[in-house]
């Protein structure tokens, strides 16, 4: 125990993710005994800004450079520097919000929110506590698993705009702090949400949505392992009927599997530990801390226009249209998923499984353009049931697969049309793998592996059968039903696993009715 | 030559009747001699000897070329505006040996039109004082009546920068005056010959004050005319970098070269500014002055109530309209100035932690205490009393009550001035200080809160709004001390403050300190 509680707070340390902690606690009645405990759970969710500089300096921006490369004076928090509110930013925050479906408000306002931290040099993080850049949006996700498959909406509280800290990085032996600021001053949208998810698997569906969402809009690259985008979770335990309960705050939930594993493992403010799957209480002592909010006075209030009040603007500075941004929102997840069901009349579970994996919807949808007659249904089913596991197998994204679209959509004509049987088209499928530049049909014909579906060919062979296993007709004439399927195996085999069995099956079968 | 104004010395640089090296040697001769006032923390002769040899060099050049507007011309900065690679102490041991590594806007923009540094002037810590009395190298002496002894003008050689640092101030058993502040050093270089102009902040007060004290021209543009970049903040929503000269035509000039928006200062107008020179003849006839009644305030001296009067009289007399106005929020102005100076200086000074820059004690047990430690050391009381305060009026529950109260009654006095010029008044005319300089005895008696409360009674109002002012000599006392008046301005109409104070200077013809009998002494 010694020991693991020891690897405990070394790991805690290391993440350090800056941020002192505030919650409050509400002592929950607990009578009732019989009523199930429910948990109800929020979000806080940190998605770092894709911009090339910082939010309020000029600093470079990028994941893993060599330490304390990307820091400006002000990023430093040198004397005499002043916060410059970065365009780009701020766009992409709009961007994100409408995407949200949020309220972009027209005037929004920063914050110093004070805390005493190595890695936080003024001493203050720039925020938007009092008027964020928007409020009440919502999202749509789904939630499946073997059994279900659902559709939910997530309520979103407000987006604000603030600044990344820096890492500490504590050398428990040497008793030293190391400081990198290369992520100080980065810009961040803290996403808050509604306390509207009942568990872990649905935070985690929304979690996954919303960086599908970000990942489209291009906002943010919600790399989780790298740190840009940060999950903490806020969760109440009630008994169903009462009130909520204690709130406690898990931070620092770097994936999403860990999102869902957290939250179903909770008591008071913890810091999730990926090592040991558990959450940890994390630093209490900072219950109390009082942030002394102020406004921040070297920034005036952030003004944004609509296409109407665009026009009453005279100064020549570049102002932001929010009606301009609108218009360049492409596609969002939940509008490609109806599109498709509606334009394919694929299945909303298929089409939700070509929407989570990246690039498969282009795929599939290339496909279709360069194949219009084939089945929409027989290609989202190959694609996700045997597309995506070859791609598996050989550890490539669709991004990298080797087989043309063009290639793909004559594979999947070959089995409409029955030329190839389902399984011969794996085997297609893996060979187009291994010589992307030989055409399915050449290598039906190179291997012979064309189907047999000529009637009279098939007629002969199951004649030839059913002449060596009279025995076999007698018991299935007895109503052995059964037997039918051993005659047509026996037939396939005759035909070197060519025919189609299908028609191989209805052959067959008239003819043992019919004799 | 060093009683030339800056606006005779740029002519006669371009001119060549006088050579940039010459007019630096004397200005250095003088600063030697004036070594007992304490009025640079940093010299950098150095780097003043380079930059006239370089004036020179160009004007020896036979291709024509741009004569810059401030060619060969020197100038002091307050030590609380960044300077590459030269020293900035803001007179605090929190900075006493940071070394910046750029330049504050307003002062590159100088030397971009040819002026260099002569030295970083003395102020109060962190510009946090009014007497330029609470900084570590020592209070600024006043050169108004002030007996330099001629021991200490012995022998007086330049030094290096790194050497200047502590000077015996205490040596002196006669009781002087002290130059005002913060911003003294700037105002005392001015007055006393040194330079021809010089930088200055003023949040409450910190450059009209001391200019009142020291005898010379102190202007406070509209905030958000120049840029504050590089200067360190005390109270970044009423910090406005401002300038000391001995005309107002001076000040004229230095401000158009240094006003219009910087990308650094998001907080800097960003319409175009359109430079503007001040007319030699200003009809007075369609102006209208206002008399705050609030400013007859009680501790005003009789000899500065007489030259408020005169001055009142004189626009009268001139066809002006004078009238009385009421600025009725005026007695709440510096009990909200103290809350909000208090709750910005707490947070501004939250990035002194020993960690980036700056001092750093040797406690280096856990992060906690290394800040607990770098702070103890680092800050005076008097800074340290007001980040605990800000702290107090920052917290949760008292964020209501104090903070956002103040920032009500802060609207309140920006109204009372619109309010005043909507009715049709150009310009307020009021005392800039209670009384002449203070003695530095009489001064030290009290505690920097109760000074900084009557010293900036009249000024810090005017930061309040955010409108700009200018204090201009009036006359001497009857016992031989500069007296300034202030001209309060409305947002933006900076031009017409300086003119109407160029014409107030006209007419009162102040003469300047002269210390010219310094060079005499060997």
């Amino acid at each position: 125990m010694a020991a693991s509680m020891q690897k405990i707070s070394s790991h805690i340390c290391q993440l350090c993710k800056r941020r002192y902690l505030t919650f409050s606690y509400k002592r929950s009645s607990s009578n009732s005994k019989s009523k199930p405990w429910k948990s109800v759970v929020g979000l806080e969710i940190h998605a770092q800004i894709n911009t090339e500089s910082k939010l309020f300096s000029g600093a470079e921006n990028k994941f893993g450079g060599p330490t304390n490369t990307q820091v400006s004076l002000f990023d430093a928090a040198f004397p005499g520097t002043l916060p410059v509110l970065n365009k780009g930013c701020v766009e992409a925050g709009v961007l994100t919000a409408l995407a949200l479906r949020c309220t972009v408000n027209k005037v929004s306002k920063f914050d110093r929110k004070h805390y005493f931290y190595a890695d936080l040099p003024a001493g203050y993080q720039i925020t938007q506590q009092r008027q964020p850049l928007a409020v009440k949006g919502h999202v749509d996700y789904c939630i499946s698993d073997k059994n279900s498959f659902e559709t939910k909406t997530a309520n979103i509280t407000q987006i604000q705009l603030e600044q990344d800290s820096g890492k500490s990085l504590h050398d428990e032996k040497d008793r030293i702090s190391l400081i990198d600021l290369n992520r100080c001053g980065t810009g961040l949208m803290e996403i808050v949400t509604e306390p509207d998810f009942s568990d872990g698997t649905d935070a985690s569906a929304f979690v996954k949505e919303l960086q599908k969402i970000l990942q489209t809009i291009q906002t943010c690259d919600c790399k989780m392992e790298e740190g840009s985008l940060r999950v903490d979770a806020n969760i109440s335990v009630h008994k169903s009927g009462e009130p909520l309960g204690i709130r406690t705050e898990v931070k620092n939930l770097n994936s999403i599997k860990s999102v869902s594993k957290a939250i179903s493992f909770e008591n008071e403010t913890r810091s999730f530990d990926n090592e040991i799957d558990e959450t940890v209480p994390m630093r209490d002592k900072e219950v109390k801390t009082d942030y002394r909010f102020m406004p921040e006075p070297n920034l005036p209030p952030l003004h944004l226009f609509d296409s109407e009040s665009v026009k009453t603007v005279s100064s020549k500075m570049s102002v932001i249209n929010i009606d301009d941004i609108q218009q360049k929102l492409p596609p969002l997840p939940e509008d490609t998923r109806k599109r498709l069901e509606q334009q394919y009349s694929l299945k909303r579970r298929d089409v939700a499984v070509l929407v989570d994996n990246s690039g498969l919807v282009d795929y599939f949808e290339d496909v279709m353009r360069l194949s219009p007659t084939t089945s929409a249904k027989l290609v989202s089913n190959f694609i996700i049931n045997q597309l995506l596991g070859v791609l598996n197998d050989r550890k490539l994204t669709i991004y990298k697969c080797p087989v043309k679209t063009e290639d793909f959509g004559k594979l999947i004509d070959l089995l409409h049309t029955e030329e190839i049987s389902y399984s011969t088209s794996c085997k297609v499928l893996d060979e187009m793998f291994e010589h992307p530049n030989i055409a399915p049909e050449d290598i039906v014909d190179q291997k012979d592996w064309r189907q047999i579906s000529d009637t009279q060919v098939l007629t002969n062979i199951c004649e030839k059968v059913l002449e060596e296993h009279p025995k076999l007709i007698s018991k299935y004439r007895k109503g052995k039903l059964k037997y039918l399927h051993t005659l047509v195996n026996k037939a396939v085999i005759d035909s070197n696993n060519k025919a189609n069995p299908r028609i191989l099956k209805q052959i067959m079968e008239d003819l043992l009715d019919n004799k | 030559m060093l009683s030339l104004t800056l606006k005779e010395a740029v002519h006669k640089l371009r001119d060549g009747s006088i050579t940039a090296k010459d007019l630096c040697e004397k200005c250095i001769e003088r600063l030697n001699k004036t070594q007992q006032l304490n009025a640079f923390i940093t010299e950098t002769v150095d780097v003043s000897r380079d930059s006239a040899a370089e004036t020179d060099k160009r004007r020896r050049k036979s291709k024509p070329m741009r004569w810059r507007k401030l060619e060969g011309l020197p100038i002091a900065v307050k030590d609380n505006f960044c300077t590459t690679g030269i020293r900035t102490s803001c007179a605090t041991t929190m900075l006493q040996n940071y070394i910046p590594p750029y330049t504050a806007t307003v002062v590159q923009r100088l030397q971009d039109e040819g002026a260099y540094l002569i030295g970083k002037t003395n102020m109060d810590e962190f510009a946090m004082g009014s007497g330029s009395v609470d900084g570590i190298h020592g209070p600024v002496r006043n050169p108004w009546k002030y007996k330099f002894t001629s021991s200490n003008l012995e022998n007086q050689q330049t030094k290096p920068i790194e050497q200047v640092s502590m000077r015996n101030y205490h040596t002196s058993t006669d009781d002087w005056h002290i130059a005002g502040g913060s911003s003294g050093g700037s105002a005392a270089a001015v007055a006393s010959g040194v330079c021809f102009g010089a930088l200055g902040s003023d949040t409450g007060g910190s450059t009209r004050n001391p200019a009142a004290y020291c005898g010379v021209v102190g202007f406070k543009p509209t905030y958000g005319m120049l840029s504050r970049h590089g200067l360190v903040p005390l109270v970044n929503s009423m910090d406005v970098p401002a300038l000391f000269s001995k005309t107002v035509d001076d000040a004229s000039i230095l401000f158009n070269v240094m006003a219009g928006h910087d990308v650094h200062d998001s907080t800097t107008v960003t319409d175009e500014f359109n430079h503007f020179t001040l007319p030699d003849n200003m009809n007075i006839k369609d102006l209208h002055i206002g008399i705050p009644k609030e400013y007859h305030a009680p501790g005003l001296s009789k000899d500065v109530h007489n030259a408020w009067e005169e001055a009142a009289d004189m626009f009268e007399k001139a066809g002006a309209k004078v009238t009385q106005v009421s600025l009725p929020h005026t007695q709440y102005s510096i009990l909200c100035y103290i809350v909000l100076n208090c709750c910005e200086v707490a947070s501004n000074m939250a990035r002194y932690d020993g960690i980036e820059f700056g001092h750093r004690a040797a406690n280096e047990d856990s992060t906690e205490e290394l800040y607990a430690a770098t702070r103890h050391e680092g800050f005076n009381d008097v800074v340290r009393g007001r980040i605990l305060a800000g702290n107090y009026f920052l917290l949760r529950q008292n964020y209501e009550k104090y903070f956002a109260k103040a920032m009500q009654v802060r609207r309140l006095i920006s109204e009372d001035f619109k309010k005043v010029y909507a009715s049709g008044v150009d310009i307020l005319l009021t005392p800039t200080t209670l009384t002449t300089a203070p003695t530095y005895k009489w001064f030290t008696e009290r505690d920097n809160r109760t000074s900084s409360e009557e010293q900036d009674i009249f000024t810090q109002p005017v930061n309040m709004a955010g409108v700009p002012a200018i204090s201009v000599p009036s006359k001497l006392s009857t016992d031989g001390l500069p007296i300034g008046l202030q001209f309060i301005g409305q947002n933006f109409k900076d031009k017409e403050l300086l003119t109407i104070a160029k014409w107030y200077e006209q007419q009162v013809q102040f003469k300047q300190l002269n210390l010219d009998y310094l060079d005499n002494v060997s």
